[in-house]
């Protein structure tokens, strides 16, 4: 579905003269290989270059060097351009600063619109997508009325009217509270459960990505780490020294076993943690 | 203050204003602006009143958020009060000082008044019922004669409609950074208006910056969801003359008459 090989992307500054002052690797040597259908977590600090990672994702930005393909096509080539935007929908931090349209549905109606898709079948793809993430009472209000989550349930439905093979979203709940934060990951997991729609999602929360297939933690440009969430989080030292927090839960089961409880690795819920205490001591 | 502008803000509710085409309404919120500047007597103003009351009234806008709007520019009309009624030439009625009120300025102030509270209410009517989408659509279509001369109608409509869309969250940003200077001491108040106009500054500096911010933000948002220019681009709400938008046609058809009608009238004042 998405395939990187040797990606590289340099940041170039220049000052006033347009001399270059200092060159920064946003993106350093990436390569990674995504099936489709795959719940894929992007986490790292902030500048660690995840967004602009997935910049390449759907060909906003072009790789300095290396290459990416999205569903076997080269972003960096022109005529495919279209495809590879329809193909990889693209959902942003900002709700209020991706919301097109004055009204819900309009808004939803933007990315078929623009793809020439014939009026009535974009009526049904709005209605279809605005279900699918649990928004369709709404259709006819305004975005400024709805809550933080609301609204970026909204921006993802405005992508999934446009019917990709996959979703990025670029820390899609930094800006919302917790209880927004969960209506977001779970319209997301639904999507990767249902739809089968291949998710990359990209967060510095890490409660968020216990539900992933796949983990790539980032630092300074280069995937540093990747494996299932479980053999991610059992590298508790090493996640601390790429300045990420562990989940409570984890950090907690990870200090038991270091006095002495043979607790096994990579606890990620609370459930699990109490299913085997209780399996020790109950 | 900053939260009364009610210009671009639409009013959810089902009425058949709302309906209504928006080449329709855009039409006819010209024509009655044109009408406006046509009447020459109180009984034509009454007519419009009239006219506008009874729109309002199928509307189902309530008519507090038209005042809304108007508060915004209670200042400006004023102004043009004052300077109407001092400044016009004619028969004196009152006089003290250097100041006379004319009658004919008394005349001309009052009309004044009516008509830019009408203009401004028929107009803030057409946003209030039509989403700003729907508005930029029919301008599109009103304006589309023009491509012929290399006038980029679907762009100037694309960008007046996110203008539109952006009024209200820039206002709300402009409320929270007022906030955050007064809570560190800035000061909107006192001073001569140089010294007010110059605390503006640590005010729009970084509303600007944001809004630069966002733009940039908004474009990325618009490309990755393939919008390329106007061309191949289909619509999802395309517009449709209806029965309703004909008996609108006629209705303004038969106000502008009565209002060259009532040119005709000569009254005693």
């Amino acid at each position: 579905m998405m395939k990187a090989e040797r990606l590289a992307f340099e940041y170039i500054r220049r000052d006033e003269e347009g001399n270059v002052e200092g060159i920064t690797r946003a993106v350093d040597d990436v390569d990674f290989d995504i099936a489709k259908g795959e719940f894929i977590a992007i986490l790292g600090h902030n500048g660690s270059g995840k967004s602009t990672l997935a910049k390449h994702m759907n060909a906003i930005l072009y790789p300095t060097e290396g290459t990416i393909y999205v569903d076997g096509k080269n972003t960096a080539d022109e005529q495919y351009l279209w495809d590879i935007r329809q193909n990889a929908g693209m959902v942003f931090q900002n709700p209020d600063n991706q919301i097109i349209g004055q009204i819900v549905e309009e808004d939803v109606g933007f990315g078929p619109e623009n793809m020439g898709v014939p009026t009535k079948e974009i009526w049904e793809r709005v209605n279809e997508s605005l279900k699918a993430v649990g928004m369709y009472e709404y259709r006819k209000a305004s975005p400024n009325k709805l809550s933080g989550g609301q609204k970026q349930r909204v921006s993802i439905a405005g992508v999934i009217a446009m019917h990709p093979q996959c979703i990025i979203l670029d820390e899609p709940t930094a800006m919302l509270d917790p209880s927004g934060r969960k209506e977001v990951l779970r319209a997301v997991r639904a999507l990767n459960d249902v739809e089968k729609i291949t998710i990359i999602l990209i967060t510095h929360y890490m409660e968020e990505v216990i539900h992933a297939d796949r983990v790539f933690v980032m630092d300074k440009g280069r995937i540093e780490m990747q494996g299932t969430p479980e053999e991610i989080f059992s590298e508790v030292e090493r996640l601390k020294e790429l300045r990420l927090d562990v989940p409570q839960v984890t950090l907690l089961a990870y200090e038991l076993q270091k006095k002495g409880i043979p607790l096994p690795k990579g606890i990620l819920t609370t459930e699990q943690l109490v299913r085997e205490m209780t399996r020790l001591y109950g | 203050m900053i939260r009364d502008i009610t210009l671009g803000q639409y009013y959810q509710a089902d009425s058949v204003i709302h309906r209504m085409d928006p080449r329709t309404k855009i039409v006819g919120t010209i024509a009655f602006i044109v009408s406006l500047f046509l009447i020459k007597n109180i009984i034509g103003y009454a007519a419009a009143a009239v006219f506008l009351a009874a729109v309002i009234l199928i509307s189902k806008v309530p008519f507090r958020y038209m005042v809304k709007g108007m508060k915004a520019v209670v200042f400006l009309l004023l102004i043009t009060v004052v300077f109407n009624m001092f400044l016009t030439p004619g028969e004196v009625l009152v006089s003290f000082w250097k100041f006379r009120i004319t009658k004919e300025g008394l005349r001309q102030a009052v009309f004044m008044a009516l008509r830019l509270s009408f203009l401004i209410i028929g107009s803030s009517l057409m946003t209030l019922t039509t989403t700003p989408n729907n508005l930029t659509d029919g301008l599109e279509k009103l304006m589309k004669p023009l491509k012929i001369l290399r006038v980029p109608v679907h762009e100037i409509a694309m960008i007046m409609s996110i203008a539109l869309r952006f009024i209200p969250i820039l206002l709300d940003e402009t409320d929270k950074i007022m906030k955050a200077q007064l809570a560190r001491g800035a000061d909107f108040e006192s001073g001569n208006l140089i010294k007010k106009a110059k605390s503006m500054v640590p005010i729009l500096v970084p509303l600007f910056i944001s809004a630069f911010r966002r733009a940039n933000d908004l474009a990325m948002a618009m490309e990755a969801r393939c919008y390329r220019g106007g061309e191949h681009r289909t619509k999802m709400k395309p517009l449709r003359y209806r029965g309703r938008d004909l008996t609108a046609y006629l209705t303004l058809a038969a106000f502008v008459a009565v209002i060259v009608m009532t040119r005709r009238i000569i009254l005693p004042f």
